[in-house]
């Protein structure tokens, strides 16, 4: 058999680029299969993360996913604003634990600007019931004051003391600048994966100051309020875009849901995070759908040209193996030459295309985490992926086994006379 | 008996593809054990094909073939490659070497595949590569050589390797197809001499080809395939 092997070597090499090109065919085909596939569960992860500690959504009545789109992912804006004070009237009701507001609308160079309190540093809870920690400075205090999340931090490059302006609105720049009233970095998260990284966090009353001269987003001609002189007005927010809450306990959650969206006096939505992601997912499966189906027609690509290079070498290889029939090798020695040469290109081609995507991982993944919150951690084979690794080793074997076949049925004698 | 008998040929025909003319149409040949044959003929006559059909390679239209007692025709193509391998040395014109092999690997190819052949290469209790080694340096093929792959040889040493991986293994019955067409006056002594030498010691039946008369002379039985063969070819 070692023998078999060696001439399987040998000839191979004597094949080596067509057969390396295949290879490369089979692991690019492999790495985007599980790839398409690991960027899935990492988006579902990310996204479950960011809500892992919330029970219900506040806001406006709209639709639960956009609810939870703007309040948390900070993705479009909210249509509507919700009254202060309904929000104090849900805060207080009795199954209500902690609540954490948001006022939300404002940016920093394409950085959101969340408008809070301190619940928001009290209570938000992310991935695994973890608690938001400073990795510097403290949360905000005074009126200008700010708390940068780390991407923040990081890509802007700001340190604690640094003076910064909000913009009105969000997106583009050259939007009308807050440039009356700087604030001050006075605090640093620490990384969380959710986009609390991405965001800045001021105090309410700090929203409502920047916003006192201002009307319909814009400023009012010829009125200036120097940021001296704000703290003489009512600083108390009237409006609010959405707000986090915590129940006492979990099972109270669809009563409280029912008693916030039968609210009188305004017209209220609370959302449930897990049901509003499964809704989103539903959205998206079609998509997921469609992408998996692509990787699969790549990887069926990538077989079609194991199969094709196989078959195409089989021509040059007529005399070849004809020759081995001549000094005896048997159906079962072609059959395991071609099928050695079909399983290592199928199984080197896997190996690649999995050393290429951690490679990938590693490469690309403080990337793809920074701008997208997706981790892309390197990880282990899960089942679900050894289920379709084996699936595609499985139909290269068969791919390479029907050269074989087809070997053996030709004449002798066909083989060993060599073509003109 | 046709034990006695290395090859029995009865009414046999062969015939390229369907509806082209007969190739071949032999009433009947028989060579005893021990013979050493010369056989002759114009280009393009048959001599390749009738080697062919008597190793199994090409099947007869109809006839009965019989090889060292075994009926060709009761094997499968496996089984007549198996027996090929056991019992037969055969030199193709076209030489069959596998071109990105080893010289020294080629010629032990039939060990690789036959177990028979293996143990007779062992039999002096050296290994099948001494033996390889020894067969290449009585036709004059040795040292660095024997590593290179071989299609970096010339056609006269390629012809060489095809003759030493016939020999190898002592087979029962060796069939050489134009074995020294390549070869120049001294090698082709040189491998005359072993040749006979290897069917001597084995007492194998020696069947061969060549255009060149002046070897006749080294054989017991001479052959004109134009007598043996009642099919007309142009
Ligand atoms: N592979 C083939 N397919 C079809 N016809 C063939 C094939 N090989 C040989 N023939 C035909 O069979 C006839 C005999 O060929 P063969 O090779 O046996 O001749 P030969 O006597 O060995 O000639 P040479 O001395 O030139 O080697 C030729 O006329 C040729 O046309
Ligand atoms: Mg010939």
């Amino acid at each position: 058999m070692s023998a078999l092997l060696r001439i399987a070597l040998l000839s191979a090499w004597n094949r080596r680029l067509t057969l390396g090109l295949t290879v490369l065919a089979i692991a690019l085909a492999v790495a985007l299969l599980l790839g398409v596939e690991r960027s899935r569960v990492a988006a579902r992860t990310s996204f479950a993360q960011s809500v892992s500690g919330t029970d219900l959504i506040l806001g406006a009545r709209t639709s639960p996913v956009q609810l939870m789109l703007y309040s948390v992912f900070r993705i479009g804006g909210a249509t509507h604003d919700i009254g202060w004070d309904s929000y104090e009237a849900i805060a207080r009701h009795p199954d209500v634990a902690w609540s954490i507001p948001l006022a939300l609308g404002d940016s920093h160079r394409g950085f959101p600007v969340v408008g809070t309190n301190a619940a928001y540093f009290e209570h938000f809870r992310y991935g695994r019931e973890r608690k938001l920690a400073l990795a510097q400075g403290r949360p905000f205090a005074g009126l200008f004051e700010t708390v940068l999340g780390a991407e923040v931090a990081r890509r802007l490059g700001y340190r604690l003391g640094d003076r910064i302006t909000l913009s009105h609105g969000s997106g583009a720049p050259n939007l009308a600048e807050h440039d009356d009233k700087p604030f001050t970095v006075v605090g640093i998260l620490a990384p969380t994966g959710t986009p609390v990284d991405h965001s800045l966090h001021v105090s309410l009353e700090a929203i409502t100051a920047i916003h006192l001269d201002w009307q319909g987003g814009a400023p009012i001609p010829g009125v200036r309020i120097a940021a001296a002189h704000v703290e003489k007005f009512d600083l108390r927010p009237k409006t609010l875009t959405a707000a986090l809450i915590g129940l006492k306990q979990r099972a109270a959650v669809f009563k409280v849901q029912r008693d916030i969206n039968r609210y009188a006096d305004e017209p209220l939505l609370a959302a449930l995070p897990g049901v509003a992601l499964d809704e989103l997912w539903r959205v998206v499966a079609l998509v997921e759908q469609v992408l998996l189906g692509i990787s699969a027609l790549v990887v069926a690509v990538g077989l079609a040209g194991l199969v094709a290079v196989i078959l195409a070498s089989l021509g040059e290889r007529r005399r070849e193996l004809a020759v081995l029939r001549s000094v005896g090798a048997g159906p079962r020695h072609i059959l395991a030459l071609l099928a050695l040469e079909g399983g290592g290109v199928t199984l080197a081609g896997i190996g690649l295309g999995l050393v290429g995507l951690e490679l990938l991982a590693w490469l690309a993944g403080p990337l793809l985490e920074a701008r997208l919150g997706l981790t892309l951690a390197l990880q282990g084979v899960t089942l679900a992926e050894l289920q379709r690794l084996a699936a595609v080793a499985a139909t290269g074997m068969a791919a390479s086994l029907l050269p074989a076949a087809l070997a053996y049925r030709r004449a002798l004698g066909d083989g060993l006379t060599p073509r003109l | 008996m046709s034990a006695a008998l290395a090859v029995r040929l009865t009414d046999l025909r062969f015939r390229w593809q369907a509806g082209a003319p007969c190739c071949l149409d032999i009433p009947s040949l028989a060579i005893a054990a021990g013979e050493r044959v010369f056989i002759y003929g114009a280009s393009g006559s048959g001599k390749s094909t009738l080697l062919g059909l008597l190793a199994g390679v090409h099947r007869p239209e109809a006839g009965y073939v019989e090889i060292l007692g075994q009926d060709l025709g009761q094997l499968s193509g496996s089984g007549r490659d198996r027996f090929r391998v056991d019992h037969i040395g055969f030199i193709f014109q076209q030489f069959n070497l596998i071109p990105y092999l080893p010289v020294l690997d080629n010629v032990l190819l039939p060990c690789r595949f036959s177990r028979r052949r293996l143990a007779e290469a062992r039999r002096d209790g050296k290994s099948e590569q001494a033996e390889a080694r020894r067969l290449l340096e009585a036709l004059g093929l040795e040292g660095q050589l024997l590593a290179q792959p071989a299609h970096r040889l010339s056609v006269g040493q390629q012809q060489r390797v095809a003759a030493a991986r016939a020999l190898i293994g002592r087979p029962e019955l060796i069939i050489a197809d134009e074995p020294t067409s390549a070869l120049d006056a001294d090698r082709q002594d040189d491998f005359l001499d072993l040749l006979l030498e290897e069917c001597a010691a084995q007492a194998s039946p020696l069947l061969f080809v060549s255009h060149d008369h002046r070897l006749a002379s080294h054989f017991t039985r001479e052959l004109s395939l134009a007598a043996l063969n009642r099919a007309s070819l142009p």
